[in-house]
């Protein structure tokens, strides 16, 4: 697999940097002060390619914290939410698009065609 | 039952040990995740787009009811209260912690149960039929052989850091219900004109991005040779086989690239250095497996008990679920019984704890303790006396698993995809599940006869698309699913790979697209009892193409 850091990137706007945590896998989210979130939220968003090569190489760097890391299109809405970018995204964000079959209510209710 | 022997559990508690330690030191920090994921694929552990995934193998599918209430176990307590059955005849959990895979695997473990070999570069679970054992139209038991081949192979040195991942599947009757031709190595055992029983062996099959059918290099290989021609067959892979491109690591690549007389010489000349050495199997080698193997005590009875012939008269809902599910079994009296886990709108192959618990008490009541796992993602119990059928389909219902679908269009095989999966590109299991609502009037299913519709969410085609009669494939175009649907593929003994009918679909029309083509079968079948892939084969794609791309847009 190509390291996250050999990522070829090219920012073209609003972007994160998201990873799942060690210890249990959970989508977790890089922060302005260096650390980790589970809200997408309080996520360190960043616009140009050189920020965001930046703030994947310390995320990169904190190998225990996290797994995976890569950088993540995100929307801003009018109203300064963030919202993820591309479908995969959306699913990262609000789980699996069905019911689960032993715990229905945690369907991300994704419209269908979305 | 096959039953472990000492060396068996002795490696089993190793790994665990082992494993415990090696995440102690990633969580603290002494492994990095270069270092770590390598171990952890080494024991079936994945990391998914929400959690890690742990792959348990059940070794050509067959299951004990404690191991079956183990899984439940491991379903209820580490992950989120359910497991989801595999096309390879394996089950995974999709929300299991690092932190607790060691104590979840030791409890595995004491089982039977672990993920040696179900991911990584490694030889993976040998499957087969999962009528093995019990169909009348075997010529033995395929499994004593995939034991055989999974102890040789378990941690094999030279076996354990292939180009790619391999995998070998067996089928000991003349209808292959084990998709043999799909797999890197197929191996089918039959009885050749002098009565005696060996293996035609093909290689270089295989679906993901470039799918082949395996083809034949040894129309007949004596038993005693099946491990020497194997090894042979691994190492021309292992000396040969690309490592430079993962796209082009698969022996079915080497296969075409030299060529399969080419490939053939190879593996001959191989075979002919080790083939009367100690891979040579001794009569009393494959005894000694055999043994290990227990079979039932069945009760001395006749077919068709009174019981049964009245209630299939009398009853038609067991009727029905009688002629989808039920099949014959080599020993008078009982039946082979297949549970359904494709319901309306449900996730093809999950089953959740409470389900999995009930099973085995169903197993224990009414099948000797055993279950099997196929790889259409649906459960067997094999041992099930005709006289206990009425009951045990009561039961069965009661716990969702007696929907008289088996071999119709809602019996879907889909892979995760992109609900749970990091490498697909679009979803499957909704699709899915949107066919089945479709679908739902199963005298209209019934009318279209056998139809088997395969969905993969990526190119890697974990969901058979290929070989689906009715092939759906995700991807991705400009950040929308769209879905490429072909046709004609079956993954039987008459193996072939599906037609692509013409441009993807966007996702809400996957549905539609499978009803356009469905009505177009039943107006051009010539006659009710022509299924869906022999009108197919007899007319080809374009009447399909042009009924489903009559009223859209090529795009």
């Amino acid at each position: 697999m190509t390291s996250p850091l050999e990522q070829k990137l090219k920012v073209k706007g609003p972007v994160v940097v998201t990873a799942n945590r060690l210890r249990d896998g959970i989508v977790i989210y890089r922060t302005g002060n260096g650390g980790w979130t589970t809200d997408l939220g309080a996520a360190a968003i960043v616009t140009t390619t050189p920020a965001a090569q930046e703030l994947l190489k310390v995320a990169v760097a904190d190998d225990v914290g996290a797994v995976q890391a890569y950088v993540a299109p995100v929307e801003l809405t009018a109203d300064r939410r963030v919202l993820p970018g591309n479908l995969r995204e959306r699913i990262r964000v609000a789980g699996p698009t069905i019911a689960l079959p032993a715990a229905a209510d945690e369907c991300s209710a994704l419209p269908v065609g979305a | 039952m096959y039953v472990y022997d000492e060396f068996d559990w002795a490696l089993l508690e190793q790994r665990v040990a082992e494993f415990r330690d090696q995440v102690r030191r990633r969580l603290a920090g002494e492994l990095t995740e270069d270092e770590f994921k390598l171990l952890r694929l080494l024991n079936g552990v994945y990391l998914q787009l929400h959690a890690y995934m742990l792959r348990i193998g059940i070794p050509y599918g067959t299951l004990s009811s404690e191991q079956m209430r183990a899984l439940a176990h491991v379903a209820r307590n580490y992950d989120r209260g359910y497991g989801h059955f595999t096309t390879r005849q394996n089950i995974q959990f999709h929300w299991i912690k690092l932190e607790e895979l060691p104590d979840a695997m030791g409890y595995l473990a004491q089982h039977r149960l672990h993920g040696i070999q179900t991911s990584g570069n490694s030889i993976r679970n040998v499957t087969t039929d999962q009528w093995a054992g019990v169909t009348p139209e075997e010529i033995e038991d395929p499994r004593i052989w995939a034991e055989l081949i999974r102890q040789h192979t378990t941690l094999h040195p030279e076996f354990s850091f292939l180009p790619r991942k391999f995998k070998i599947a067996i089928t000991a009757a003349a209808h292959d219900r084990a998709a043999v031709k799909i797999h890197d190595v197929s191996l089918r055992l039959y009885r050749n004109d002098a009565g005696e029983a060996g293996f035609e062996v093909g290689v270089g099959g295989g679906l993901g991005r470039i799918p082949y059918l395996a083809q034949t290099i040894k129309p007949f290989l004596p038993k005693r040779d099946l491990l020497s021609y194997i090894e042979a067959i691994l190492r021309v892979y292992n000396q040969y086989g690309r490592r430079d491109n993962i796209h082009k690591a698969r022996i079915k690549i080497l296969v075409h690239q030299i060529g399969v007389e080419k490939f053939a010489e190879e593996v001959e000349a191989e075979w002919q250095t080790i083939r009367t050495g100690p891979l040579a199997l001794e009569p009393s080698v494959i005894a000694e497996i055999a043994t290990r193997f227990r079979y039932p005590d069945y009760e001395a009875l006749d077919d068709n008990p009174d019981a049964l012939t009245s209630a299939r008269l009398t009853d038609r809902a067991f009727a029905t679920w009688f002629n989808a599910c039920v099949n014959r079994h080599k020993q008078k009296g009982y039946a082979i019984v297949t549970l359904s886990l494709k319901p309306e709108g449900g996730t093809p192959g999950d089953a959740t704890a409470e389900q999995m618990d009930a099973i085995a008490d169903l197993a224990d009541r009414y099948s000797f303790g055993e279950i099997r796992v196929g790889h259409e993602q649906n459960l067997v119990l094999p041992h099930v006396r005709q006289r206990d059928l009425v009951e045990l389909w009561r039961a069965l219902d009661a716990i969702g698993v007696a929907l008289p679908n088996i071999n119709l269009v809602s019996d879907i095989i889909a892979c995760p995809g992109l609900d749970y999966c990091s490498l697909a590109n679009a979803r499957s299991i909704p699709v899915a599940q949107e066919l089945t609502r479709r679908f739902r009037d199963l005298d209209v299913a019934r009318n279209l006869g056998r139809l088997h519709i395969n969905i993969s969410g990526c190119i890697n085609a974990c969901g058979h698309h290929h070989v689906g009669h009715i092939g759906i494939l995700g991807v991705e175009k400009n950040g929308e699913e769209f879905y490429q649907v072909t046709i004609g593929g079956r993954a039987d003994e008459k193996a072939e790979l599906g037609t692509l009918i013409g441009p993807a679909v966007p996702y809400g029309d996957v549905a539609n697209v499978v009803e356009d083509i469905a009505a177009a079968y039943l107006e051009l079948r010539d006659r009710p009892e022509e299924l869906f892939i022999d009108t197919v084969k007899r007319l080809g794609v374009e009447p399909f193409r042009e009924r489903v791309y009559a009223t859209r847009q090529a795009g």
